[in-house]
C-alpha cells in the first residue's frame, strides 16, 4: 500500500461532487482517469485527504457540439478522440494527436479535462488547448466561471483551479472551413512524454496564411505560444521558405529547459523540426 | 474500511479495504489471485493490466473501491478449469512468448482484450497496442509472434 491514507467518496451527480469539493476545499482532489493522480499518490508527491472520484457521474462523459463550439466533458477518456469526434480539420487533427498520448490502456482511462487539470509540461491536450483556444469551464457549488487557455496555465503542474473547483468542461470553438491543423512531436519510444511537440491551426485564404497559432509543448515549463513565428506567418504565402523561417524563428524565442532526458539545445533544435513539419502538414491538409 | 462488491473470473466476491488499497493489491492480497504482477507500481510497466468491465486497466492505478459493481477478468481466467490453457496461452507457449514470465499476465490481458475487438487485428494495431507494456527478456518479437498466431487462428487476423 504505497498512497497515504484518504477518503473516498464516489459521488452520483455533479451537484454532490460539488458539495464535497466545496466542503473538503484545499484537503480535496478530483478523480478522474488517475492516471497522472494515482502515481502521484503512490510517491506521495499528493498526499489528498480526501478523494472525489468523479467516474460514476455519467452526465460528465461527453463530448458535443453546441452553439459553434465542440464541449468536451469531464469524463472524456482520451480514447474518444482517436476516432474522429466532429467533422473536418479539428477532429482529424484531436484524433491525430490522441494516438500519442501514452498507450491505448491509459487512453481508454485517462481524460481530456484531467490532462488539462494536471498540466503536465509535455501534455499534448495542453498544448492543443492553446494552439485551439480554448476555454475551461469552472464549476464550484455556489457558481461557474470561464477560464482561457493563455490565462490557465501558471507553471508546471500548476494552473487557475481553485481550490472547491472542478474543471466541468473544455470548450474548443469551431474554426472557420478555411482552417487546417498540424501536429509533430518526438520522443524516443512510441508512448513516451515527448521532449518537443509543436500544435499548430491557421486559416488559409485566398493563398494567404490568417489566424496562425502555434503552441509549443515537451520543452519543460507551460506550454506557450511561438507568438514571434505567428506573427511572421500572418498575411503571408505558406512558401516552403517562408514556414522553414517561421519554424527558426519559433526556435529561436522558446526557452527549452534541460532536464535528465535531453539538453535544451537539443529540444530546441526538436522545436525547430517540429513545428515545421506541423506547419507542412496544416499548409499541405 | 469499505466494502467491496465484485467479481472476479465470473465469481462474486465481497472484501473490505482500506481506499488506499490498489485493485492490484486487493486482487492480490484480498482475493489470493496472485498471477497478477506488481512490476512499477505507478503505471509504466503493464504487467498489472486486467480487464475491468472489458476493458484493460492497469490495476496499481485504480483504486480497489472503484471496482465496487465491476467484473474484473485476471490471468487466472484464461485456461479451463482443468488448466488446460487457452489458444493464446499456448501459442506464447509455442513462439516462446515468455522467459522469466514476470510481464506475461500483463501481456496476456492485453492480448486478450485485443484479440476481443469486433475490428479485428492488423500489424499496425498489434504493434500499437503492444507497445503499452514492457518486458525486460525477450526483445518483444516473439511476444508480437505469439499474438499474431493467436489472431490467425481465432480468425481475426487483418493483413495490413
Ligand atoms: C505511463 C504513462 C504514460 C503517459 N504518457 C502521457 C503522454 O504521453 N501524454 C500525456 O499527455 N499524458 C500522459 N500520461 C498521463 C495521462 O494522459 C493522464 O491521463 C492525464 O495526465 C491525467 O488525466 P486523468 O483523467 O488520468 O487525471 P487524474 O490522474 O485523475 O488527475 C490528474 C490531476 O488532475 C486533477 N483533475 C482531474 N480531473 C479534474 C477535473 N475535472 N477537475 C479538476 N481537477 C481535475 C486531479 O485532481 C489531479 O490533480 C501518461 C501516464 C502514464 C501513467
Ligand atoms: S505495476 Fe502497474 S503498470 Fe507497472
Ligand atoms: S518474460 Fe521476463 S519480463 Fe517479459
Amino acid at each position: 500500500m504505497k498512497p497515504a491514507r484518504f477518503a473516498h467518496h464516489a459521488p452520483r451527480t455533479l451537484e454532490e461532487a460539488l458539495a464535497l469539493l466545496a466542503t473538503h476545499g484545499e484537503e480535496a482532489r478530483v478523480l478522474a482517469g488517475g492516471q497522472s493522480l494515482v502515481p502521484t499518490m503512490a510517491f506521495r508527491m499528493a498526499r489528498p485527504a480526501v478523494l472525489v472520484d468523479i467516474n460514476r457521474i455519467a452526465p460528465l462523459d461527453h463530448v458535443t457540439v453546441a452553439g459553434g463550439s465542440l464541449r468536451i466533458g469531464a469524463l472524456a477518456r482520451h480514447a474518444r478522440f482517436e476516432t474522429q469526434v466532429v467533422e473536418g480539420a479539428l477532429g482529424t487533427l484531436l484524433a491525430r494527436i490522441a494516438h500519442h498520448i501514452a498507450h491505448p490502456p491509459l487512453r481508454l482511462r485517462g481524460t481530456f479535462c484531467g490532462s488539462l487539470a494536471h498540466a503536465d509540461p509535455a501534455s499534448e491536450w495542453c498544448a492543443a488547448a492553446l494552439a485551439l483556444e480554448a476555454r475551461m469551464v469552472l464549476a464550484r457549488a455556489d457558481g461557474l466561471r470561464e477560464v482561457a487557455a493563455e490565462d490557465w496555465f501558471q507553471g508546471v503542474f500548476s494552473t487557475a483551479l481553485a481550490p472547491g473547483e472542478m474543471l466541468r468542461e473544455v470548450v474548443l470553438p469551431l474554426p472557420a472551413p478555411s482552417w487546417r491543423g498540424g501536429f509533430a512531436e518526438f520522443a524516443r519510444r512510441a508512448g513516451d512524454f515527448a521532449l518537443a511537440m509543436a500544435v499548430v491551426g491557421l486559416r488559409l485564404e485566398g493563398g494567404l496564411v490568417g489566424g496562425a497559432r502555434i503552441a509549443l509543448g515537451g520543452i519543460g515549463g507551460q506550454p506557450v505560444l511561438a507568438r514571434e513565428a505567428m506573427a511572421l506567418l500572418e498575411g503571408q504565402a505558406p512558401s516552403s521558405a517562408l514556414l522553414d523561417e517561421a519554424a527558426a524563428t519559433a526556435a529561436r524565442h522558446c526557452d527549452p529547459q534541460e532536464d535528465m532526458h535531453a539538453p535544451a539545445e537539443y529540444r530546441r533544435e526538436l522545436v525547430a523540426v517540429m513545428v515545421k513539419r506541423a506547419l507542412r502538414q496544416a499548409v499541405s491538409a | 474500511m469499505t466494502e467491496v462488491r465484485f467479481t472476479v473470473n465470473g465469481t462474486a466476491q465481497c472484501v473490505e479495504v482500506e481506499p488506499r488499497l490498489t485493485l492490484a493489491d486487493m486482487l492480490r492480497e484480498e482475493c489470493g489471485l496472485t498471477g497478477t504482477h506488481l512490476g512499477c507500481e505507478h503505471g509504466v510497466c503493464g504487467a498489472c493490466t486486467v480487464l475491468m468491465d472489458g476493458l484493460p486497466v492497469r490495476s496499481c492505478l485504480v483504486f480497489g473501491v472503484q471496482a465496487e459493481g465491476a467484473e474484473i477478468r485476471t490471468v487466472e481466467g484464461l485456461a479451463a478449469a482443468d488448466g488446460t490453457l487457452n489458444v493464446l496461452q499456448r501459442a506464447f507457449q509455442a513462439q516462446h512468448g515468455l522467459q522469466c514470465g514476470f510481464c506475461t499476465p500483463g501481456f496476456l490481458m492485453l492480448a486478450t482484450w485485443l484479440l476481443e475487438q469486433k475490428e479485428g487485428v492488423d500489424e499496425a494495431r498489434l504493434r500499437e497496442v503492444l507497445a503499452s507494456n514492457l518486458c525486460r527478456c525477450t526483445g518483444y518479437q516473439n511476444i508480437l509472434a505469439a499474438v499474431r498466431v493467436a489472431a490467425q487462428e481465432i480468425r481475426v487476423w487483418r493483413e495490413g
